[in-house]
């Protein structure tokens, strides 16, 4: 392992800085009074301020869901403040505007939004607090007919393009917390990849919570046009704050007829302290829909937040379409996860894959919640499930909840569990050879997590191995 | 200054004693052969020696290059040079054989104040180290003894030593379970690795072993303690004769070693 990883590992929550800027910042509070002025401050068009009182008014009608394996106390929705964003007298013309702490911030995570500084080949789009900051890239992209932007400006440019997708694969009405999405998402990402078109770089959202006291309510909505390919990955950083705050985002993805996308996350919101004091609730709803021929693959690495809780998931729409689910959640400290997916066959021949690994260390809580269901039509639909466990101590969780319902007998539906624990003898063996035991446990892990791994971009694999190491700390003595 | 020096060690498992005062000194460059029936400690010798938290240290010293080496965590055991290669290696799925050497090659010359190297210098060393113990290259991408035969085990503990370079090297029953041309593969490789500067400690349970990795002192253990040292001879003897005429009456230490 290299130097870098053992400086990281003995590193605590580096992204838990705070940023000084100045900010303008809605009082707490939800009332349909909050949610025109959220619609107003972003100067939106009337059928979005319509979609999102309907939203507003579907949420007030619904219960917050208590049926997954976490514990939380109640969340003051009244208490919390639903639009902040770093003040500025007009439209940003370029990224040089930006308010340099605002960069700096970006820097400082490893992401600068310079573009000579690029890595070469990721484009960012980088999310602070409610509102986006900048997008680089955008002229390469625009060249070949690719739209990538904050959703707030394709509202403005493409508003027939985000009505007619908007909602259309995560409907106001879904769940609770997609509801409350709905009635205030504050900015997100939009993509839209023309007929044909091969994303020629991968597409990156940064997404950053600065201010105290705010909820986070991103939307983000990919649409891959007929035989288009993308690959958009998204990373997730917060201050380290005593007080837990509310991540409530909504993912929609349109894979339309032939088209290929792929969506990554590497998620490490501030996860709390040892105690559990403190973290973000990441209560998310992702979601994809697949047309004939096409495929929908989610990874994601979970290594943050103080309760995760989300199923990204694919609808098998159209007859031959792929839908495919790679995840690791790991928790430590007093960290809970209830993750997993939903894979619901409805075309024929239709196909998904599930690898989840899930790795629980300190008193930290992991649930795999799973949803295969093949519905009557799906004739020669095709599912294969494997879903591991690790267990790091004796003080963790992890559970399994797979839920499979087939309706056609054509069906073939594979489910395969493990659960297994780190061996003394393996700690020993490594250390034998020279290996720190935190060395030892992050080698392990990431020998666990090797296949899910390896569907992540390069750059972000590796990033991917270091921030498990960096979750793992002190979980071995 | 011997390399290596024993006094009075006694060490259990849980409530069991299974060392009850080893005496043993270790000059740089020896190679001392440590035999005995089963249970009589000789592996828990070499565990001991290596620092796995499974066994107690509950009495004596142990002096290794002049350092207390009780008062060292295994893996800063293994970073001044100390290798013992597992009588059943531990499998480590997912993670490649070569990432993992490359990882271990690198923790050990940082802690000797060495640079570490890249995966392209590593790969020419690697190269070298192979045919060394005779192994495929393949066996680099698979994953750390995962699915390995018994055999192809135990010659990746000797590509192992051979590649981290130990001043110390303890063998812990590399012979058991190895077929006749397994057996002389791993102790070429062993032989090749024999220097001035470094010094080899080969438990067995077998003489046979003997013929090949020729040693300089043979250590007889029985319920514990050593109850004989002398030369090379001392092993043919043994095959003769058995143990019994060295450990009558002495009582068995109970677990298996």
């Amino acid at each position: 392992m290299s130097s870098s990883i053992e400086s990281l590992i003995t590193k605590e929550y580096a992204a838990g800085f705070v940023s000084d800027v100045e900010a303008d910042t809605l009082p707490p509070g939800l009332s349909e009074e909050i949610v025109r002025t959220i619609s107003e401050k972003k100067a939106e068009p009337e059928w979005l301020l319509e979609w999102r009182l309907k939203a507003y008014r579907r949420w007030q009608t619904m219960p917050e869901p208590h049926w997954p394996n976490v514990k939380y106390s109640p969340i003051d929705y009244q208490g919390i403040s639903y639009f902040s964003a770093p003040k500025r007298a007009k439209p940003l013309a370029s990224l040089d505007e930006v308010d340099p702490e605002i960069l700096r911030t970006y820097e400082r995570l490893g992401i600068p939004l310079n573009e000579q500084k690029m890595l070469a080949g990721v484009a960012v789009d980088a999310i602070f607090d409610s509102v986006s900051v900048g997008t680089t890239m955008r002229a390469e992209l625009a060249a070949l007919g690719i739209i990538f932007m904050s959703l707030g400006e394709a509202v403005r440019e493409y508003p027939d393009l985000v009505r007619r997708y908007l909602g259309s694969v995560v409907p106001y009405s879904d769940n609770f917390f997609a509801a409350l999405n709905s009635a205030v998402f504050s900015d997100g990402s939009f993509v839209y990849v023309p007929k044909g078109v091969r994303c020629p770089m991968e597409l990156s959202t940064y997404f950053r919570i600065n201010a105290a006291d705010t909820g986070q309510f991103e939307r983000t909505l990919i649409v891959a046009d007929e035989g288009a390919y993308v690959s958009y990955l998204e990373g997730c950083t917060a201050p380290k704050r005593s007080t837990n705050q509310l991540h409530a985002a909504v993912v929609e993805l349109v894979a339309l007829p032939g088209a290929t996308v792929k969506y990554s996350t590497v998620q490490n919101w501030y996860a709390g302290d040892k105690e559990g004091r403190g973290g973000i609730y990441n209560f998310v709803t992702k979601r994809g829909k697949a047309f004939a021929n096409s495929k929908i693959s989610w990874t994601q690495v979970e290594t943050g937040s103080a309760i995760t809780w989300k199923y990204p998931s694919v609808i098998l729409q159209g007859d031959n379409s792929v839908g495919e689910f790679y995840s690791v959640a790991v928790v430590n400290n007093r960290q809970q996860a209830d993750t997993g997916t939903k894979m619901i066959h409805i075309g024929k021949n239709t196909k998904s894959t599930i690898v989840s690994k899930g790795i629980s260390a300190g008193e930290g809580n992991n649930s795999y919640r799973g949803r295969v269901q093949v519905l009557p039509k799906a004739t020669g639909a095709r599912n294969y499930t494997q879903c591991d466990s690790m267990l790091v101590g004796n003080r963790c969780g992890a559970h399994t909840f797979p839920y499979i319902e087939v309706a056609n007998n054509s069906a073939i539906v594979e489910h395969e569990a493990s659960t297994s624990k780190i061996g003394e003898d393996q700690i020993f063996y490594l250390k034998q050879r020279g290996l720190s035991a935190e060395q030892a446990v992050s080698m392990i892990v990431s020998g666990f997590c090797k296949e899910v791994f390896k569907e992540l971009p390069m750059e972000f694999a590796l990033e991917a191995q270091q921030l498990l190491g960096i979750t793992l700390e002190g979980s071995v003595g | 200054m011997a390399l290596l020096d024993i006094r009075g060690l006694t060490a259990s498992v849980g409530d069991k004693p299974i060392l009850r005062g080893i005496d043993l000194t270790l000059d740089m460059g020896e190679v001392h052969a440590v035999m005995g029936p089963n249970g009589s400690g000789k592996s828990t010798l070499a565990q001991v020696l290596a620092g796995n938290p499974a066994y107690e240290v509950t009495g004596g010293s142990i002096r290794y290059k002049g350092m207390d080496l009780l008062e060292m965590e295994p893996e800063e055991r293994a970073q001044a040079g100390i290798f013992l290669a597992f009588q059943y290696p531990v499998e480590i799925p997912g993670v490649s054989n070569a990432y993992f050497l490359r990882a271990a090659y690198n923790e050990i010359r940082k802690a000797r104040g060495e640079s570490e190297v890249d995966p392209l210098e590593f790969a020419d060393l690697m190269e070298e180290r192979l045919a060394l113990v005779d192994m495929d290259p393949v066996m680099l991408g698979r994953s750390v003894n995962t699915g390995f035969s018994g055999g192809e085990k135990k010659r990746n503990e000797i590509l192992q030593l051979a590649v981290l370079e130990p001043t110390l090297g303890i063998l812990d029953e590399t012979d058991s379970g190895l077929d006749i041309d397994a057996l002389r593969t791993v102790a070429d490789g062993v032989n090749k690795l024999r220097t001035r500067h470094r010094s080899f400690i080969v438990v067995t349970h077998y003489q046979r072993l003997l013929n090949y990795i020729v040693p300089d002192v043979v250590h007889v253990l029985a319920a514990g303690r050593i109850v004989r040292s002398g030369g090379k001879e001392l092993a043919l003897a043994l095959e003769e004769k058995g143990y019994d005429w060295l450990t009558e009456g002495a009582p068995a230490a109970g677990v298996s070693a």
